[in-house]
């Protein structure tokens, strides 16, 4: 078997393609078959996605459960939105916002994962994190927070960011069909990046750790490391989905650090079946479009329907939406089963 | 002198408060491992609880927090336990999700009924003087009760049968059942005096704190934190945990905001977890329950 394990006798390789070929399709036809409202919200949920992808990955291939991924999300937000503020031209903002969340989610993976934390202790330590973030950054309001020319602002949020613009030109600002673009570009290539990732002997090994994490040490993998290293791709992922979902509204403000938005992650993951890639992707896209449409409607409000949603979720369809469609899919089509590698089901996930 | 005995009570306010926030996350999750993500949820019906009984039904404030608040939400804990909670034991993760969709859908349905507003009950009894401050009785009585719940506590789980019952099935279900015990009733029964404690807290602090349907938020990391940081130990390491980060948190808060007081409660919370990552009675009072 090649190192990329391309096998085209395997139905899962065509649902990759299948997957990438859809995205590349809304890639080319999106600004035409959309309108520009329609275009605004794919481009937020393409953002998105991109973090749904970054936690699908941490969580269902590494095994770790991050209650803070969305601190890096915000994190590359309010990177880019100083960044962009203090500099005034896109380049340079657009790749500290990747870098800093990387290198933030370095330093707090190397006292996690070389502190032995796990499980239950490593969600709550990323959830506190999160939330000191949020705290401090709803304190900022006053003048003396500011970072360079660009002030934080305080629970009111940065409004008015610049959007990035064609590398060089400070002036040759982004249209929301090439903001479109970008971020479509940038999902794509994070699918493939991180299937072909998963492929390799790194993700191999991730999912071993995923699996046993005594068994792979005793076999010579630094599980640290690993982790650690798993954990930083994550974190830089995040970085890029806030960076992208700034030039959404160019608005952040602290609630990307708030409780509910980190759990919502999660519940993307799980709702779309954890231990795959697109699941978080539809997770993801399928509640962010019911909270729309929540929203435009004051009949009932957003807490009781997604309260009664989840509860409906965990007890009937534990294992997510695609995992679960997989089991039926190869209880009716005989044709799809005897297929054991690849994506791991989401028991062994635990 | 007068700032220091004023600073001493604020102190011993701030670990009461959040001991007492957490007595009912200890039984629930430090005992029974069950991830309760509502816990913050339970603690604003009880708050709720209070606030209606006093205010539209005329009972005595005392009566609203001390017995009715508990008994409510407890009944509350009874019906979520059976009818969802039960069928996620053994599985932390479903369970975190599931209970915080209950969670929402908690605060859905009160802010259905009471609307996002804002309620709040004042506190009973005066004010005494500490030099040229006032202090609120009712803070000192707080910590009193505080003190006395966590006794009852100890001596329930450690003198009476019931709590010897409740901590072997803990332990270890399996033997408990084929001892002749009815692990799912025991399972029943603690939650619901976990839920009764997590309402009794809420009530308690209803008066010092604002009710509206999105308190919880508030309680639930910081609770969370406090119980992990405890340890296996779940009531001495919940109390001594409390100790530390309501000194810490109450500190702060006196020198410089709040907000920082809060920030420093969760920094001081990952360090520990870094140097003791199986909680404070994983290392030091390991006897201990």
């Amino acid at each position: 078997m090649t190192t990329l394990g391309i096998d085209l006798r395997r139905w899962e390789t065509w649902g990759t393609i299948l997957v990438v070929a859809v995205m590349v399709v809304l890639l080319f036809a999106g600004p035409h078959i959309f309108d520009l409202f329609t275009l605004f919200k794919v481009t937020l949920f393409v953002a998105m996605s991109i973090l749904a992808l970054s936690m699908g990955f941490i969580w269902g291939y590494g095994g770790i459960l991050c209650f803070g991924q969305s601190a890096f999300y915000g994190l590359g937000a309010y990177t880019y939105a100083i960044a962009v503020g203090n500099i005034g031209e896109s380049t340079a903002p657009f790749l500290l916002a990747i870098v800093v969340p990387a290198a933030f989610a370095a330093l707090l993976g190397y006292f996690m994962f070389y502190g032995r934390l796990s499980d239950v202790y490593l969600a709550v330590v990323t959830l506190a994190v999160t939330l000191i973030l949020y705290n401090f950054m709803r304190s900022t309001a006053g003048e003396e927070y500011a970072i360079g020319a660009q002030r934080l602002m305080g629970f009111n949020g940065i409004s008015s960011i610049q959007p990035i613009n064609w590398p060089g030109d400070g002036n040759a600002l982004l249209f929301p069909d090439d903001i479109f673009h970008l971020s479509m570009g940038c999902l794509i290539l994070c699918y493939i990046g991180l299937k072909v990732l998963n492929r390799s002997h790194f993700g191999r090994v991730a999912v071993a750790i995923r699996e046993n994490e005594l068994r792979a040490e005793l076999l010579g993998y630094d599980v640290r490391l690993h982790k650690l290293q798993t954990f930083t791709i994550g974190g830089a992922m995040a970085g890029l989905a806030g960076c992208l979902g700034v030039n959404f509204n160019s608005f952040v403000n602290p609630d990307v650090f708030a409780l509910n938005f980190a759990a919502e992650i999660i519940m993307w993951t799980l709702i779309g079946g954890l231990g795959t890639l697109v699941g978080p992707m539809i997770g993801c896209i399928g509640l962010l479009m019911l909270k729309f449409e929540i929203g435009q409607q004051q009949i009932t409000n957003t807490y009781l329907i997604f309260g009664g949603i989840i509860m409906v979720f965990v007890l009937a369809v534990p294992a997510g939406l695609l995992p679960t469609a997989r089991q039926l899919a190869e209880r009716f089509v005989p044709a799809l089963r005897g297929d054991e590698s690849g994506d791991v089901p989401r028991e062994a996930a635990r | 002198m007068d700032t220091a005995a004023l600073l001493i009570i604020e102190v011993l306010n701030g670990i009461a408060s959040l001991a007492l926030a957490c007595a009912g996350l200890a039984i629930i999750f430090g005992m029974m491992r069950v991830i309760n993500f509502a816990h913050g949820e339970f603690m604003m019906l009880g708050a709720y609880t209070t606030v209606v009984c006093t205010k539209t039904l005329g009972i005595n404030i005392w009566i609203s927090m001390l017995i009715i608040s508990p008994i409510v939400v407890g009944i509350i804990g009874i019906i979520v336990e059976r009818a969802f909670i039960r069928f996620f034991y053994g599985r932390m993760i479903d369970t975190l999700i599931a209970t915080w969709g209950l969670s929402l859908l908690l605060i859905g349905i009160v802010t259905a009924i009471f609307g996002n507003i804002i309620e709040g009950v004042s506190a009973p009894m005066g004010s005494f003087e500490v030099g040229v401050y006032n202090v609120a009785q009712y803070r000192m009585v707080l910590i009193g009760i505080v003190i006395l719940l966590f006794i009852g506590i100890f001596l329930v789980l450690t003198r009476t049968k019931l709590g010897l019952i409740a901590r072997g099935t803990m332990q270890n279900p399996a033997q408990a059942s084929v001892l002749g015990i009815s692990t799912q009733r025991v399972y029943m029964v603690t939650f619901a005096v976990g839920a009764g404690l997590t309402g009794l807290a809420g009530g308690l602090l209803a008066p010092i704190s604002q009710v509206i349907p999105t308190a919880g938020a508030a309680y639930v990391a910081q609770t969370f934190i406090t119980v992990i940081t405890g340890g296996t130990g779940a009531v001495t390491g919940t109390l001594v945990a409390s100790g530390v980060f309501g000194t810490v948190r109450q500190l702060l808060s006196y020198e410089f905001t709040p907000v920082l007081g809060g920030v420093g409660l969760l920094i001081v919370a990952v360090v520990m977890l870094r140097l003791l990552p199986q909680g404070i009675t994983g290392k030091i009072f390991r006897r201990s329950l």
